[in-house]
């Protein structure tokens, strides 16, 4: 019963991330950008375009250069977030590949700089007054969700192991449709039910950042209206019918 | 003009790290600007009047502006509410009201947004501060998104490139559409719409002007320097705001904009028909008023048959007429070969030259071909001159063909024309030049208190390299900036003139001594 629970828990939440993202993501690439609105100076390239976005995803330049503490926490928390989740690849991989295995230590630093930096954010959020003038219930409730993950999964690290030979039996039955027994263990059970609630909400919430970066008008587009004309197709349609 | 209803605030002596205050709501609220009268609303085919199903119509209008606009959908998604613009507005440094942070205005929005348009916001309205469409809250977006000069320095510093601009663009196109237009905006692009230029002046007065200005040429030069209007064959078409036809001191650059092309021997001519450079529709976000005032130059352009357009000094403008006017009107180059419309005017001009091109970038360019010489000693009794890059020109467009041309060809000139040239705190300056504080649609003296407010960053910089580096004129390329900086500086107790055209400064420095045909 609860082996059945949780996978048909990981499904949902599987599905429901991967096509609500896949769907925002088409509803972006759709939506017609009808204006060049590069932030300047730009690069007046498409290549030069698609460096300055990977920046933004990757080192969050932007942000850098707008406010050091955020950029270093948000920065820490991302990285942190990566390492971790790599070294989970662990569970739904076998073999297991030689990099994975060389960043099992990694990962497990990662979780408290993850917890650290997210505590660093909230503390940030609950204690400047405009901070938290612009803060919603939602706010707090997505640091506590990550927040509450990283917390859990630390303790059954340290303080409840559990059978991770049965887990990663559990996730790789999940993939080859083969259910496998879960083991009964609380904490492990609330991680993993956290985990899944972060991926069903992150297509509804303010997380959806993580693909609107990609779209950013402001960011990804080369500087050359003037050596182009852009013309969108709703625009191109009022042309032809002025004329 | 009561100049005593308020104080502005005392300047900064760290103008790279202002003070951010603390969050004072409410502060700014009394700050609104007129609302538009029927005939200005009718005459852009906007509701005269409050319809009775606003909301319906409001909400209809903001979902067919999701559905035409990416930047629209995706920067009311993707805020996580970081923080990290929080600082950066000139009118939250100024005023300290949390809805001039640039997350505060874009939320007054966002919060509709999630509450009628995501999932998330009509199941849990509480959780996510969805808010109700109402009477109070559109009140509220009249205030505040006119309180937003449009200038995109939030969006410089926001990790996902938010653009407070795109949204208060998209506000005040749905403000427009339930009859809560702003007067001062929209009473201009009726003008522009009717006479050509934003001051509604004929033909007649613009000749007029522009023959009192030549014979004012004559005096202070003794050359028979020429504003030629409506000459047909002229190669170069200037398009330029119609404040340099008479303000202060706009039409001192107008004056160097005659000289440089006198002395380079260029042919050149104003259009009476589009005798405007500023396009104030982008203001109201409304692509197709945009595109109709566009249009006027490209007619103009077709009529003079012109082989080139070169644009005077305006932010806003040089936005338009750099990122959109090849968009909007095919005033541009590289259109396919069968889009004709844009073809009639492209293969007319000269292809050796940008379309258009910035007079900043003729004149360089000029100096450059050795077809004038300036000489910088002109200018020594101006004493220190610093620049204030215009935050459109700085941050929405480009001179030049490399990235940031925009920030380096102003400079170079300036510097050629003037002995001392200092320039403002860094992080006030290039892509994170401080807004004057009166574009976008604020110059407009109901909002009086809010315009001094929000030059305060500006002032502080500006009161800094006059004290220490004995600087005593900012030249800037925007009519906005001038006649904002003349009408607010003196509240901070600098003087009016201090600001300046950059083409009088150019102008002042060009060696008239071309032999005359």
């Amino acid at each position: 019963m609860l082996t059945a629970t949780y996978a048909v828990l990981f499904y949902l939440a599987a599905a429901v991330l991967v096509l609500g993202l896949v769907a925002r993501a088409v509803r972006y690439a759709r939506t017609p950008a009808p204006l060049r609105v590069p932030t300047t100076p730009a690069p007046t390239s498409r290549g030069g375009a698609a460096v300055r976005v990977a920046g933004e995803v990757a080192l969050f330049t932007s942000l850098f250069r707008s406010n050091k503490w955020i950029w270093l926490f948000g920065w820490l928390f991302h990285v942190a977030l990566l390492l971790v989740l790599l070294r989970h690849l662990r569970y739904f991989l076998e073999p297991i590949p030689q990099w994975v295995v060389w960043i099992q230590p990694f990962g497990v630093y990662a979780a408290y700089a993850l917890a650290g930096a997210l505590l660093a954010l909230w503390a940030r959020r609950l204690l400047i007054d405009r901070i938290r003038y612009i803060s919603t219930a939602s706010d707090h409730l997505a640091l506590a969700l990550l927040l509450a993950i990283g917390l859990t999964g630390l303790a059954i690290k340290h303080f409840q192991p559990t059978d991770i030979v049965a887990v990663k039996a559990f996730f790789l039955g999940l993939m080859r449709l083969d259910w496998q027994p879960l083991p009964a263990d609380p904490l492990l059970l609330t991680h993993l039910a956290l985990v899944a609630v972060l991926m069903a909400v992150f297509p509804f919430s303010k997380l959806l950042h993580a693909v609107g970066v990609l779209f950013s008008p402001s960011r990804n587009q080369p500087d050359n209206p003037r050596e182009r004309r852009h013309v969108a197709p709703w625009a191109a349609a009022l042309e032809r019918d002025q004329r | 003009m009561s100049q005593d209803a308020f104080d502005a605030p005392p300047l900064s002596q760290r103008p790279e790290g202002l003070e951010v205050p603390s969050a004072r709501p409410g502060r700014s609220a009394e700050s609104r600007s007129h609302r538009a009268g029927a005939e200005h609303q009718e005459a852009l085919g906007f509701p005269s009047d409050i319809p009775d199903d606003w909301q319906d119509r409001a909400l209809a209008r903001m979902e067919e502006l999701l559905a035409r606009n990416r930047s629209l959908r995706v920067y009311l998604d993707a805020c996580v509410h970081c923080g990290a613009c929080a600082d950066k507005c000139h009118f939250y440094l100024g005023t300290g009201d949390p809805r001039n942070m640039p997350v505060g205005r874009q939320d007054l929005m966002r919060d509709v947004y999630r509450r009628h348009f995501t999932p998330a916001g009509r199941s849990f309205p509480a959780l996510v501060r969805g808010r109700e469409l109402t009477w109070d809250v559109l009140e509220e977006w009249f205030t505040y998104f006119h309180q937003c000069t449009q200038c995109r320095r939030c969006s410089v510093f926001c990790p996902y490139g938010i653009d407070t601009a795109e949204i208060s663009m998209a506000a005040r196109e749905i403000l427009d559409a339930t009859g809560l237009g702003q007067k001062y905006t929209n009473e201009i692009i009726g003008k522009v719409h009717k006479v050509g230029n934003n001051l509604g002046l004929p033909k007649p007065a613009l000749e007029d002007t522009v023959e009192g200005l030549e014979e004012d040429l004559k005096d202070e030069t003794g050359h028979d320097i020429r504003i030629p209007v409506d000459e047909v064959g002229a190669d170069v078409l200037l398009i330029t705001p119609s404040a340099d036809f008479f303000a202060e001191p706009h039409v001192d650059g107008l004056m160097g904009y005659a000289k440089v092309f006198h002395q380079a021997g260029l042919s050149w001519t104003l259009s009476s028909y589009a005798s405007e450079a500023a396009n104030f529709a982008m203001f109201m976000g409304s692509y197709e008023h945009m595109k109709r005032i566009a249009e006027r130059i490209r007619k103009a352009a077709l009529d003079l048959e012109v082989k080139r357009i070169v644009v005077g000094e305006c932010g806003h403008a040089w936005r338009v007429a750099y990122s959109f006017w090849n968009t909007l009107a095919g005033i541009g180059q590289g259109a396919d070969a069968d889009d004709e419309y844009a073809r009639a005017l492209q293969d007319q001009l000269d292809r050796r030259y940008p379309v258009p091109q910035h007079i900043c970038e003729m004149t360089r360019d000029l100096v450059e071909r050795g077809a004038i010489e300036l000489d910088p000693e002109a200018n020594a009794h101006h004493g220190g001159v610093t620049f204030h890059d215009s935050c459109n020109v700085a941050r929405a467009s480009r001179m030049g063909g490399y990235a940031g041309g925009q920030l380096e060809i102003p400079r170079q000139l300036l510097r050629a024309s003037v002995p001392h040239f200092h320039e403002m705190a860094d992080g006030t300056t290039g892509d994170a030049t401080f807004c004057c504080g009166g574009g976008g649609g604020l110059l407009t003296d109901e909002v009086m208190e809010l315009r001094v407010r929000g030059a305060y960053p500006r002032a502080s910089a500006l009161g800094e390299v006059m004290e220490r580096q004995g600087v005593q004129k900012m030249a800037a390329i925007c009519a906005i900036c001038k006649t904002q900086f003349a009408k607010v500086l003196p509240y901070y107790g600098i003087p009016r003139e201090t600001v300046i055209s950059l083409h009088e400064l150019v102008g002042n420095a060009v060696r008239l001594d071309r032999t005359e045909a």
